[in-house]
C-alpha cells in the first residue's frame, strides 16, 4: 500500500515524504497514513469478528450440539461483540475523521499528530491481549461483551487480559476523540464557522464528545472488577455488601452513549453521500446538526432501557420508558431530511449511494423494533431474546457498517486516485443488501416465538428460522471478498488517470479541492471558505496542482 | 384492532412460506409471533405489541412508500434538472411535533399496564424462585415445601456434544419439548394471584415464562417481585433469559397451573412424600434387607415418621447403595461438565480420573461440591443437594475410573455444611 500515497506533489522544498519501508508505518504522525492504518486495521478485525460469527451460525444452523462446547460458544458471543464493535466499527470511523476531517475543514493535519500514532499503536496491542485469551487454559471470556459480575468473576486467566485490553482500547479511543475535538475547534480554514462545517466534521464532533464523557466510566467500572476479583473489594459482589446492579448502571451509561458513538458518524456519512448523487443541497441543515445534538444529549438518560428487568421502581421504568421513546423524535426529523433531500432531485445510484440508500432503509427498519423495544411492558417479552439480536444488528451492520462501506467507495478515488469496479461494487451492494436481510429479518420471528439469546441449541421449532440465518450469514460474509478485492485494486492498481480532483459531479466540499489522489501533505496553507460555505480562495497543495 | 387482524395475517403470510413440520405437544407455540399468552396481563402486552408494531408499520408504508417514489421518479434519467429547496421551517416543525404526539398516544397505555404488572400486593400465595447454575429451586413460602427443578435427563442427553442427534430425533425428545422440560414442573393454582419472589445464589439469571408475561432478573444478593394470576389451566414452558455461564441455555422453566382444589392435593401430597423421603436411611438402618416399602407407601410412613424428621437419617449406607444412588445425582448434576466417564471437557471441566480432589481428603471433596469452586474455573455450589446425595455422589466419584478415595456418609457431608 506503500505507493498509494508515496507520490507526493511537487513542493518538496517545503517538507520531505514519507519515510521508506515498514519504518513509514510505525514511525508516521500523518493523518492520512494513520487513517490508512486504521482502517486496513478494522478490516482485518471485521473479518476475525466475521469469523467468530460464522462459528456462532454455524453451531445454530441445525438444532443439537454439533460443533462446540457451550462454554466455547458463550467466548464466540462475547469475542464477537467486543472485536466488532471495539475493533471494526470504532477504528474505522476513527479512520474515516483522520483521513476526511483534516481535508473537511482545510487543516494540514490533526492538531496532535504524535498523540494519533500513539492512539493507533496501541490497538495491535490491545487486540493482541484479548485475542490472545483464544488460546489461554480456560478459554477466552465467556460472561457477555457486557460483563455483568457476578459472572463475568468466574472468566479464568483471561479476567485479566479482558479488563486490561478494555483499558488500552478505551485509552485510544479518547486520544482519537480528543485530537477531533482539538482540531475541528482549533484549526478550521478562515471563513468556515461551526454551522458551515460539513455534517460528517460535525457528527464526529459531538461523537467525539461522548468517547470522552463515556470512555473513563467503562474505565472505572472494569477496574473495579478487577479489584472485585483480586484485591478483596467487594464494589459488585452482594455477600460483600456489593450490589450487582450497579455494575450494570455504570456499564450501560457508559453503553447508550457507546450505541450513538457507533451510529453518529454513520449519519453524518449519509448526510454527505445523498446530496452529491441528488444533486441537491442537503435539506434542513441545522436541523440536522440540532437533531445530533439532542441524541447526543438524550443518550446520556436513556440507559437503563437496556436493564428493565433488573426490577427498578416503577418510577424509574416510566422515566427511562418515556425518555427511550423520545429518541424516535430526533432520529426521525434525521431520516425524514434524508427523504425530503433526495425529494425532486436528480438522482443517480453509483454504489456509494445504493450503500447509503440502503441504510436509509434498514437502519429505520433497526429503528421501528428500537421504539418497539422502548414500550416498558413488552419489553419484558422482547429483552435478551433473539429480537434484540435482530434489532442491534440491523442498526450495526446495514446501519454502521454500511455507512462505512459507503464512506470507503465513495472517497477511495481520492484516496488512491483510482476509481473503483463499479459493476462490482454494484454487486457487492446487492448481494449485502440481500443477504443481510435474509440473516437478520428472520431473528424478529424467532425472539418474538421465544429464542433467547446467547443459547448455543434450541428446540426444534426454531429449526427453520435459524437455517435460513445461518445460510444468510454464510452468503454475506463470502460476499464482502468482492469489497476487499474491488480496495485492493483501487490501492494497489495502476492508476489510469481518468478521476477528476471532484471525482463525482454532485460533490461540494473542501476535500475535493486537492487533486486526486490527495497528497500526502495538503493545505499547509489554509483555503478561504466564503459565505456559502464553499471555498473562495484554494489552499496551498490545491495551487501547487 | 381490525389493524391487529390484519397484522396478524399479513405475519402469517410472510411467515407460512416456512410452516414448520414439527408436532408440538400441549399448546401450539405461534412460530413468528408473541403468544396472547395464558394471563390477561400477557393478553394486554400481546396488544401492547401489536399496536406498536402497527403503528410503525403505518409509518414505515409512509417513509418507505415516499422513498421508493422519489427514487423511482426523481432519477436523473426521468428528471434530470434537480429543484433547489433545502430547507422549510414548518415542514421540519410539523415532522417533529406529529410524532411527539404519536409517542404520548403509545406511551399512555403502555404505562397503564406497566402499572399493573408491579403491583404486587394481596397475593394469594408466594412462591420463591432462586436461580442457580443450572437450574430453579422453588420454594412455597409458608408451606414448608420446596424443590428443584433442572432440565429433564432425555433432554440433557441429546443435548450433549457428540449424541450426534438429527433434528427429527430431537423433535421426539420429551414429547417435541426438547430443551423445554424439566425434572419438576413449577405447580400453581389457577385463579389466584401468586406472587413470585425471584433471587439467585451465584450469577444473575432471569426467570422467564413467555405465557404469562413475567420475565425478572434472579440477581445473588436482590429478591426482585413479579406476579401472574393464570386463567386456565395448562403447562406453560420458559427459558432462562440472561446469560448465566455454560449451561445458560439448559435451564428451562415449565409451569403447571392446576385448578384450586387440584393444586391443593398435589401440594398435601407433595409434603408428605418429602417427609418421608428422609426415611428410607432411617428404614436401612432398621431392616436393611427390606428397603422397597419406603417407596410402597409413602403417605403413611410419613405419618410414622413425621414426628421431629429429628434424625437427619445419618446412618451410614453400604458402598454399593451409596454407589448406585450417585450414579444417579452423578448423571443429574455433574455428567453435563465432567462427562459419563469422569474425564471432564479439559481445561474448562477438569477430569476426575485421578484426580488430587477425588483421590485426597475428602472434606475438601465434599467442601467443592457443597460450595462450588471459583477463580481459575468455576464450579457452582450444589448445596440444594441433601446430605443423603452429596454424600452418594461424592463416594460415586471417589470409586469410580479408577479413583481410590474413601467412602463419605451422609453425617459427614452435615458435619461440613
Amino acid at each position: 500500500m506503500a505507493h498509494a500515497h508515496a507520490h507526493d506533489g511537487h513542493d518538496h522544498d517545503h517538507h520531505h515524504g514519507p519515510d521508506k519501508g515498514i519504518m513509514r508505518w510505525i514511525k508516521t504522525t500523518n493523518h492520512k497514513d494513520l487513517g490508512t492504518l486504521y482502517l486496513c486495521f478494522s478490516f482485518i478485525m471485521f473479518f476475525i469478528g466475521g469469523l467468530m460469527s460464522l462459528v456462532i451460525r454455524a453451531e445454530l444452523f441445525q438444532p443439537g450440539l454439533q460443533f462446540v462446547d457451550p462454554e466455547f460458544f458463550n467466548s464466540m458471543t462475547t469475542m464477537h461483540a467486543l472485536v466488532m464493535i471495539f475493533g471494526g466499527v470504532m477504528p474505522a470511523f476513527t479512520g474515516l475523521a483522520n483521513w476526511m476531517v483534516p481535508m473537511m475543514i482545510g487543516a494540514g493535519d490533526l492538531a496532535l499528530p504524535r498523540v494519533n500514532n500513539w492512539g493507533f499503536w496501541i490497538l495491535p496491542f490491545g487486540f493482541a491481549m484479548l485475542l490472545s485469551t483464544l488460546f489461554m487454559p480456560g478459554g477466552a471470556p465467556a460472561g457477555g461483551w457486557t460483563m455483568y459480575p457476578p459472572l463475568v468473576l468466574q472468566t479464568g486467566n483471561a479476567f485479566p487480559m479482558l479488563i486490561f485490553a478494555v483499558h488500552l482500547l478505551g485509552i485510544s479511543s479518547i486520544t482519537g476523540a480528543i485530537n477531533v475535538v482539538v482540531t475541528i475547534l482549533n484549526m478550521r480554514a478562515p471563513g468556515m464557522t461551526l454551522l458551515k462545517m460539513p455534517l460528517f466534521v460535525w457528527t464526529w464532533l459531538i461523537t467525539a464528545y461522548l468517547l470522552i464523557a463515556t470512555m473513563p466510566v467503562l474505565a472505572g467500572a472494569v477496574t473495579m472488577l478487577l479489584t472485585d476479583k483480586y484485591f478483596g473489594t467487594s464494589f459488585f459482589t452482594a455477600s460483600g455488601g456489593g450490589d450487582p446492579v450497579l455494575f450494570q448502571h455504570i456499564f450501560w451509561f457508559f453503553g447508550h452513549p457507546e450505541v450513538y458513538i457507533l451510529i453518529l458518524p454513520a449519519f453524518g456519512i449519509v448526510s454527505t453521500i445523498i446530496p452529491t448523487f441528488a444533486r441537491k443541497p442537503l435539506f434542513g441543515y441545522a436541523s440536522m446538526v440540532y437533531a445530533t445534538a439532542s441524541i447526543g444529549f438524550l443518550s446520556f438518560i436513556v440507559w437503563a432501557h437496556h436493564m428493565f428487568t433488573v426490577g427498578m421502581p416503577l418510577a424509574a421504568e416510566l422515566f427511562f420508558m418515556f425518555s427511550t421513546m423520545l429518541i424516535a423524535v430526533p432520529t426521525g426529523v434525521k431520516v425524514f431530511n434524508w427523504v425530503a433531500t433526495m425529494w425532486r432531485g436528480s438522482m443517480t445510484f453509483e454504489t456509494p449511494m445504493l450503500f447509503a440508500l440502503g441504510f436509509v432503509f434498514l437502519f429505520t427498519l433497526g429503528g421501528f423494533s428500537g421504539l418497539m423495544l422502548a414500550i416498558t411492558p413488552v419489553d419484558f417479552q422482547y429483552h435478551d431474546t433473539y429480537f434484540v439480536v435482530a434489532h442491534f444488528h440491523y442498526v450495526l451492520v446495514p446501519g454502521a457498517v454500511f455507512s462505512i462501506i459507503a464512506a470507503i467507495y465513495y472517497w477511495i478515488p481520492k484516496w488512491t486516485g483510482r476509481m473503483y469496479n463499479e459493476k462490482l461494487g454494484k454487486l457487492h451492494f446487492w448481494l449485502s443488501a440481500i443477504f443481510i436481510n435474509v440473516t437478520f429479518f428472520p431473528q424478529h420471528f424467532l425472539g418474538l416465538a421465544g429464542m433467547q439469546r446467547r443459547v448455543p441449541d434450541y428446540n426444534v421449532m426454531f429449526t427453520d428460522f435459524n437455517v435460513v440465518s445461518s445460510i444468510g450469514a454464510f452468503a454475506f460474509f463470502f460476499s464482502q471478498f468482492i469489497f476487499i478485492g474491488n480496495m485492493l485494486v483501487c490501492m494497489f492498481g495502476k492508476r489510469d488517470g481518468k478521476v477528476s480532483d471532484r471525482v463525482w459531479e454532485g460533490t461540494h466540499g473542501l476535500e475535493w479541492t486537492v487533486p486526486s489522489p490527495a497528497p500526502y501533505h495538503t493545505f499547509e496553507d489554509p483555503p478561504q471558505v466564503g459565505e456559502n460555505g464553499e471555498p473562495v480562495s484554494a489552499g496551498q497543495t490545491a495551487k501547487a496542482h | 384492532m381490525s389493524m391487529t387482524k390484519w397484522m396478524r395475517s399479513l405475519v402469517g403470510l410472510l411467515a407460512g412460506t416456512f410452516a414448520s413440520a414439527v408436532a408440538h405437544a400441549e399448546t401450539a407455540r405461534s412460530q413468528y409471533n408473541l403468544p396472547v399468552g395464558a394471563t390477561d396481563i400477557s393478553a394486554q402486552v400481546h396488544s401492547l405489541h401489536m399496536l406498536i408494531l402497527g403503528v410503525v408499520t403505518v409509518i414505515g408504508v409512509g417513509v418507505f412508500g415516499t422513498m421508493i417514489y422519489s427514487i423511482i421518479n426523481h432519477r436523473r434519467s426521468k428528471h434530470p434538472k434537480p429543484a433547489d429547496f433545502h430547507e422549510s421551517t414548518t415542514v421540519e416543525i410539523v415532522w417533529t411535533i406529529i410524532p411527539f404526539f404519536v409517542l404520548i398516544a403509545m406511551a399512555v397505555p403502555a404505562a397503564g399496564t406497566l402499572i399493573k404488572m408491579e403491583d404486587t400486593r394481596n397475593a394469594d400465595l408466594t412462591v420463591k424462585i432462586t436461580g442457580f447454575q443450572w437450574g430453579w429451586k422453588y420454594e412455597y413460602v409458608g408451606q414448608d415445601y420446596e424443590f428443584v427443578s433442572m432440565l429433564s435427563p432425555e433432554s440433557n442427553q441429546a443435548r450433549q456434544l457428540g449424541a450426534n442427534k438429527t433434528p427429527a430425533e430431537l423433535a421426539q425428545v420429551d414429547g417435541g419439548n426438547y430443551l423445554w422440560e424439566v425434572t419438576n414442573p413449577l405447580v400453581l393454582p389457577t385463579g389466584k394471584k401468586v406472587r413470585f419472589l425471584i433471587t439467585a445464589q451465584d450469577v444473575i439469571h432471569a426467570w422467564w415464562v413467555h405465557d404469562l408475561a413475567v420475565k425478572k432478573d434472579a440477581i445473588p444478593g436482590y429478591i426482585n417481585e413479579a406476579w401472574t394470576k393464570i386463567n386456565e389451566p395448562g403447562t406453560f414452558r420458559g427459558v432462562c433469559a440472561e446469560l448465566c455461564g455454560r449451561d445458560h441455555g439448559f435451564m428451562p422453566i415449565v409451569v403447571k397451573a392446576l385448578p384450586e382444589t387440584e393444586f391443593n392435593t398435589w401440594l398435601a401430597q407433595k409434603k408428605g412424600v418429602e417427609v418421608a423421603a428422609v426415611a428410607p436411611a432411617v428404614l436401612t438402618e432398621a431392616a436393611p434387607a427390606a428397603a422397597e416399602p419406603a417407596a410402597a407407601a409413602p403417605v403413611e410412613v410419613a405419618a410414622a415418621t413425621s414426628a421431629p424428621a429429628a434424625a437427619p437419617a445419618a446412618k451410614a449406607l453400604s458402598k454399593d447403595e451409596l454407589m448406585a444412588q450417585g450414579k444417579k445425582v452423578y448423571e443429574a448434576n455433574c455428567q453435563a461438565c465432567h462427562q459419563a466417564n469422569g474425564a471432564g471437557l479439559p481445561p474448562n471441566f477438569p477430569s476426575l480420573v485421578g484426580s488430587p480432589v477425588a483421590n485426597g481428603d475428602a472434606k475438601a471433596h465434599v467442601g467443592q461440591v457443597l460450595h462450588g469452586k471459583t477463580g481459575g474455573g468455576m464450579m457452582p455450589p450444589f448445596k440444594q443437594l441433601t446430605d443423603a446425595e452429596v454424600a452418594a455422589v461424592v463416594t460415586y466419584e471417589r470409586q469410580s475410573w479408577g479413583n481410590k478415595g474413601s467412602v463419605v456418609q451422609a453425617s459427614d457431608v452435615a458435619a461440613l455444611r
